[in-house]
């Protein structure tokens, strides 16, 4: 057994948990999303396992590192927070329907790990730079933020499904009340915002221990930053503004194309600092 | 008020994220001859007259943190002396109608008489949440709980945070620098160049690089480099402190970083001078700017010096030595010698042929000097911000009432209900295990 075979296995059985929540919503089967619950718990613990795993063979090799320090390693990481925060919003708000827009993100994340062949999955030793304790906090805290706002966005899609009047024959009638969508998606938003809050701080605190500044307008730094004023933009929009609904959903999406950018975008069509994730 | 409205700070958080994204496009802090070649003189006039080349530190960028800022602070007066109020009231007034229309109010019937009930549910709430109010009009009884009430000034922490953080960027950029230094081992210097303006820049002491070291993995990546450094103060070694990327030295308010490194002239290598005449092959030691004489009294060699990128025909061969012959003939030739390629000389085809055998690698280190008297501000903002954000989003004022009036005769009719300024859910579980307390009272 290795970390390789684990985290494939948690591919599979993520995607087994997307099948299962699109099942029951299509056939309107309650059961099979209780059923899908399960399953992403247990695409978690493979998932876990996988990833304490890889930190293990990364000592027997010799570089011993967290693993959180290359593209695959952190989208690996990224549907573990993903899944993990779905798992404990499920259990707290008891809406087994809801996943059917979050699961699939997960199997996503994971998925684009393994299959994009530019991705690599060799575990490499660390560039002077990323030795640092930050480095865990940051990366730790940053996707706490970013699966946050992946699961904002999924919640989001539903004001774009769900029909406004509550006619109880159709597909989307299983789907929640809008004030329980509508303190979800705030819900996830508060809990990204605090993290990508403490993401920022921890890397600018990083970057001061490693170059001296706490701040640079690197692409990456800019791009989180960006982001964020989106998110602060949203806060005020709903709190001071009383924006509901729709409109507050498109804003919600827009920030989670900023986190889709500052991850991927800023690797792909600009340089800095943060060559690796 | 136009400076109160949150509507401004929308309008003023969009613009800042949106023109914070042109500088992630254009390059910052190019030459001109960059600018030029990257985008042509007419775009190159633009960005110019626009500051887009520096656009973070371009007046029209401060002036949107400037309005942000004013923003924040007219409207936390504005809407403070409100929130005093609210956080500090004179005596807390309670109205159990506001808790009629709640979604997560419960109702049952306990089989205690109303008094004995109420004395329990009294200890009950004032064991959660301390200081019980009570109440009574004609319909009944009234117990009322709050917590939290302090967490309404989250947000003014939040708020304060970002003023701090912006401060504190104010002083640095206006208190301190960013410098480059590079020092071969054994060179000392007092002064650094500043990184954007190239002026030179006085320090207080003097740093020495005694020593550099660099560690390599066994896939040729770097793993760790290091530098010796000594402080001298008044031509006396004050102290002596290794430094590693992410570990600087930080003495007297300037912070010494281990930036990059690179290799740097030898202070002698051993040379191989083949005579292709006669066979003859000659090895010396020779110091950096050192002759020695070439066999059969032909002429000289001299080390001229070392090139860590030796460009050939467009290719970068690495580093190389740089020698002379100049030979009694009157020829007089530069030679280069890549250490990558040891033969390389006998390309030439010359006479005498010389081959680099052994050096000792030498390198310089490269530091970066700053001094940011800003930073213990920014940090303050770093930790108000995180306790700021964490009390407004997680603790909530939340208050309950318990309801409780005679419903026959020895039984009693109760409800109980929550409210809160944000949070529902929690103000839901809430109710939920107080219900389930108050159900448990032991007859
Ligand atoms: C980068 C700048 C800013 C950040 C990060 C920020 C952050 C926040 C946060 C996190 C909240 C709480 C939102 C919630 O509870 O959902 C908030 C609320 C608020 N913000 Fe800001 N804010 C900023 C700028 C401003 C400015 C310039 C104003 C000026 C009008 C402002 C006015 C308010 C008001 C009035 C509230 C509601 C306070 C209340 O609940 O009583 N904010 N802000």
């Amino acid at each position: 057994m290795n970390s390789s075979l684990l985290l494939s296995a948690a591919t599979f059985i993520y995607a087994l948990a997307s099948v299962f929540y699109i099942g029951s919503f299509s056939f309107k089967k309650q059961a099979l999303a209780r059923f899908g619950f399960w399953v992403i718990v247990i695409g978690l613990v493979a998932n876990t396992c996988g990833i304490l795993l890889r930190w293990l063979e990364s000592y027997h090799m010799g570089y011993g590192h967290a693993p959180f320090s290359n593209m695959y390693e952190s989208l690996v990481f990224f549907s573990w927070t993903a899944a993990a925060l779905y798992v404990f919003v499920e259990c707290k708000y008891k809406e087994s329907i809801i996943g059917v827009f979050v699961s699939p993100l997960i199997f996503l994340g994971i998925a684009y790990a393994s299959f994009d062949p530019s991705i690599t999955s060799k575990i490499t030793p660390l560039i002077p730079a990323l030795k640092s304790n930050w480095l865990i906090a940051h990366v730790i805290t940053c996707f706490l933020g970013y699966a946050g706002f992946a699961l904002a966005f999924g919640f989001s899609f539903m004001y774009f499904i769900k029909p406004k009047e509550a006619g109880a024959r159709s597909l989307f009638a299983k789907l929640p009340e809008w004030d329980i969508i509508d303190e979800l998606t705030y819900q996830m938003i508060v809990f990204g915002f605090l993290f990508l809050t403490i993401g920022i701080i921890t890397g600018s605190v990083w970057a001061n221990s490693a170059w001296g500044k706490y701040w640079s307008w690197d692409p990456k730094e800019t791009w989180s930053l960006i982001t964020w004023f989106i998110y602060a933009i949203f806060l005020h929009l709903r709190l001071m503004r009383g924006w509901h609904g729709k409109k507050l959903a498109v804003v919600s999406i827009i920030g989670f194309l900023g986190v889709l950018f500052t991850y991927f975008g800023v690797n792909f069509f600009l340089s800095g600092l943060h060559s690796y994730a | 008020m136009f400076f109160a409205s949150v509507k401004l700070t929308v309008y003023t958080l969009v613009l800042l994220a949106l023109t914070s994204i042109i500088g992630t496009v254009v390059l910052q802090h190019g030459s001109p001859e960059a600018y030029i070649r990257l985008y042509g003189p007419g775009l190159y006039n633009m960005i110019q007259v626009l500051h887009l080349d520096r656009m973070y530190q371009a007046w029209w960028f401060l002036m949107l943190m400037v309005v942000l800022c004013i923003n924040i602070v007219v409207c936390s007066i504005d809407r403070l002396s409100a929130t005093w109020k609210i956080i500090f009231p004179e005596n807390i007034s309670v109205n159990p109608r506001r808790f009629e229309k709640t979604k997560n109010r419960q109702q049952f019937e306990s089989h205690l008489p109303m008094d004995r009930f109420a004395r329990q549910a009294k200890q009950i709430l004032a064991g959660r949440n301390g200081k019980v109010i009570e109440k009574n009009d004609e319909t009944g009884r009234f117990l009322y709980a709050e917590t939290g009430r302090w967490s309404r000034l989250g947000v003014y922490v939040v708020h304060a945070s970002v003023l701090m953080l912006l401060a504190g960027a104010l002083i640095g950029s206006a208190l301190g620098f960013k410098a480059n230094l590079r020092l071969d081992e054994g060179q000392a210097a007092d002064t650094v160049f500043n990184a954007y303006t190239r002026l030179p820049i006085k320090l207080p002491f003097t740093v020495r690089c005694n020593d550099f070291q660099v560690k390599f993995y066994d896939t040729g990546a770097p793993d760790e480099f290091k530098s010796s450094l000594t402080i001298l103060e008044n031509n006396q070694e004050s102290f002596t402190e290794d430094i590693l990327v992410n570990h600087p030295l930080r003495y007297k308010g300037i912070n010494i970083f281990q930036a990059s490194y690179g290799p740097t002239t030898p202070d002698k290598a051993v040379f191989e001078i083949t005579d292709g005449e006669t066979g003859t092959v000659e090895t010396h030691t020779i110091k950096n700017g050192g002759v020695v004489p070439l066999p059969a009294g032909a002429g000289n060699f001299i080390f001229e010096g070392f090139l860590p990128h030796y460009s050939f025909n467009g290719h970068d061969l690495g580093e190389a030595f740089i020698g002379r012959l100049d030979t009694t003939r009157g020829n007089n030739a530069q030679i280069v010698l890549p250490t990558r390629f040891p033969t390389f000389d006998k390309m030439r085809k010359g006479r005498f042929t010389v081959e680099v055998k052994s050096w000792d690698q030498a390198y310089y280190t490269g530091l970066q000097v700053t001094k940011d008297p800003g930073v213990p501000f920014v940090y303050t903002g770093f930790l108000l911000m995180i306790i700021g954000c964490w009390v407004t989003f997680f603790v909530s004022h939340q208050s309950v009432c318990i309801g409780i009036e005679q419903a026959g005769s020895g039984s009693t009719r109760v409800w109980v209900a929550g409210r809160a300024n944000r949070n529902a859910q929690s103000t839901n579980l809430t109710v939920k295990k107080l219900v389930k307390q108050l159900k448990d009272v032991p007859n």
